[in-house]
C-alpha cells in the first residue's frame, strides 16, 4: 500500500539551517546535512530544503549544498526559493535533487511548469502553493503572503497540474506558525479535485494535526519547527499515526 | 569490478554515483559501447518522459547496443520501463529486451504513484536478505503488469510489477538509490550477482 508522506522542511540561508535547531545528539545544528541525515535515520519520508539565500553566491552554495546533501542522504528530497529557469532546474537535478519546487516564479510566468515537466517530466516538478482564507474565500498569494495574486487557490491547483506539475505542496498562511492544525477544508477540496498528491503544509502543533490532514486527504504532511525543536518527534509521530490506521512506514 | 553507468542524458545519474559510492563502489558513466561491452555490471538509470528518452538512446545507438549485453544488467524506473516493449506514455516503441507492455495507472487512482510502497513477492537473488513487504520509493505513472517475468510486486492498488527480470537483465520500479537501507541493500545484491 502506498504509505502517506512525512516530510521535514530545512530552512536554508548560505548553505546552512536557519532556525534555531535544539537537538542534543548532532554536533553542528547548523549542517543542513547532518540535521537531514538525523531526519532520515527518524524515518522522514522525504526531506524539503528551501532556500532563503539572497545573495549573488546563492546559486553556487545551494548547488553544493545539495551535491553534499544527495552524497549522504539515501531518501529523496525537494529542493525550492527562487528556482525561475529551467537552467536553474538543470544544475540542481544534475547534482543530485529529486525534485524542484516553484512558486512565485510560476505565478509570474505559468509557461515555466510547462517548460519544466516537458524537459525532466512532470514527477520532479512541484509547485508550491502559498493560500489565506479571505472573506471571499482561500486565495493565492505571494511574497511570503503580502500579495494577493487575484487567484483562487483550488483553480490555481487545477491550472498548475494541467501545466504538467507532478505534485503540489500548499502552505495554508493563515495557519502556518499557529500550531493549532493544517487548514483541513483547502487542503481536503484540493487534494480530492486534482489528480497529483498534495502535500499539506502551515500549522501543524500535535501529532493528531497530521492525522486530522490525513483523513482529510492529504497525500503528505510538511513542516519544520515541531521537528526541529522536537516537539513532535517522528518516529513516535509515524507510530501514532500507523495506530490510527494510516497507512505509513515504521 | 567495472561498473558503468549508461549515459544518454536521461537519467538521475548523480544519484546513483553516490548510492554506489556509499557502498565503496565506482562507475564511469559512458554511452561508449567498448566501455559498455567490457564492463561487468551495467546500470541503466532513467527519469523523464518514454518517447524523448527513447530518442535519446538512439542518438548513440545504445537501442541497438543494450539488447545484446550479456553481463547482469539494472535498469533502474524508466530505465526498468524502456526494457519493456511497447509504452502507452506517447505510444513508444520500447527496447523491447523484456517482453512486457507499459501501461498507463487507471484515473481512480493519483499519478504519479508517489512516495514508499510495499514490496512483496520477491523471488530473485536480486532480494537476498530484504524481507517481504519492505518498502521503497516509487515516483512513477505508467506501470508493468504482473507477467512471468515479474519478480516483486507491489500495489496500487492493483498489483504491479515492482521488477522485472527476463535472462541477465535485472529491472526495478523503485528507485533503489533513493529507498534507504533497504535500496542500498539491493543495490548491494545486483553487484554481488
Amino acid at each position: 500500500m502506498l504509505t502517506k508522506r512525512i516530510i521535514p522542511c530545512l530552512d536554508i540561508k548560505n548553505g546552512r539551517t536557519v532556525k534555531g535547531v535544539r537537538f542534543e545528539d548532532i554536533r553542528d545544528a547548523g549542517d543542513p546535512v547532518e540535521l537531514a541525515a538525523l531526519y532520515a535515520k527518524q524515518g522522514a519520508d522525504e526531506l524539503v530544503f528551501l532556500d532563503i539565500t539572497a545573495t549573488n553566491e546563492k546559486r553556487k552554495t545551494l548547488v553544493e549544498l545539495v551535491r553534499e546533501v544527495a552524497r549522504y542522504i539515501d531518501i529523496p528530497f525537494t529542493v525550492g526559493g527562487g528556482i525561475s529557469a529551467v537552467e536553474d532546474v538543470e544544475v540542481l537535478l544534475q547534482n543530485g535533487a529529486d525534485k524542484v519546487s516553484v512558486n512565485s516564479s510560476a505565478i509570474h510566468r505559468p509557461e515555466l511548469i510547462t517548460e519544466l515537466a516537458s524537459r525532466f517530466g512532470s514527477q520532479c516538478v512541484t509547485v508550491a502553493i502559498d493560500t489565506k482564507s479571505t472573506p471571499e474565500g482561500w486565495k493565492v498569494f505571494s511574497k511570503a503572503g503580502t500579495v494577493d495574486t487575484g487567484l483562487w487557490a483550488l483553480e490555481w491547483a487545477k491550472e498548475v497540474v494541467e501545466r504538467g506539475a507532478g505534485e503540489i505542496l500548499l502552505t495554508s498562511m493563515s495557519n502556518d506558525g499557529t500550531k493549532n492544525g493544517f487548514a483541513l477544508d483547502i487542503t481536503g477540496e484540493i487534494s480530492n479535485n486534482v489528480i497529483v498528491p498534495v502535500i499539506a503544509s502551515g500549522g501543524a502543533g500535535n501529532e493528531q494535526h497530521f492525522l486530522d490532514v490525513f483523513e482529510a486527504g492529504a497525500d503528505a504532511a510538511l513542516a519544520a519547527s515541531i521537528f526541529h525543536f522536537q516537539e513532535v518527534p517522528l518516529p513516535g509521530l509515524k507510530k501514532f499515526l500507523a495506530e490510527n490506521k494510516i497507512d505509513i512506514r515504521c | 569490478m567495472k561498473i558503468v553507468i549508461v549515459d544518454y542524458k536521461a537519467g538521475n545519474v548523480q544519484s546513483v554515483l553516490f548510492a554506489l559510492e556509499r557502498l565503496g563502489a565506482q562507475a564511469t558513466v559512458t554511452s561508449n559501447a567498448e566501455e559498455i561491452q567490457s564492463a561487468d555490471k551495467v546500470i541503466f538509470p532513467g527519469v523523464g518522459e518514454a518517447s524523448s528518452a527513447m530518442r535519446a538512446l538512439k542518438v548513440n545507438n545504445l537501442d541497438l547496443l543494450l539488447p545484446t549485453l550479456t553481463q547482469p544488467f539494472l535498469g533502474v524506473c524508466l530505465g526498468m520501463q524502456l526494457l519493456c516493449q511497447h509504452s502507452e506514455e506517447g505510444d513508444t516503441e520500447m527496447l523491447g529486451i523484456i517482453p512486457v507492455p507499459v501501461k498507463k495507472f487507471e484515473a481512480a487512482v493519483k499519478v504519479p504513484h508517489m512516495g514508499w510502497n510495499n514490496l512483496h513477492h520477491l523471488k530473485s537473488d536480486l532480494f537476498t536478505g530484504i524481507k517481504e513487504d519492505e518498502y521503497a520509493y516509487f515516483v512513477h505513472s505508467f506501470y508493468a503488469p504482473v507477467t512471468e517475468h515479474t519478480i516483486a510486486q507491489s500495489s496500487y492498488p492493483e498489483p504491479f510489477s515492482a521488477a522485472l527480470q527476463y535472462k541477465n537483465f535485472y529491472a526495478v520500479q523503485f528507485h533503489t538509490e533513493k529507498s534507504g537501507p533497504a535500496g542500498a541493500h539491493i543495490l548491494q545484491n545486483f553487484l554481488n550477482l
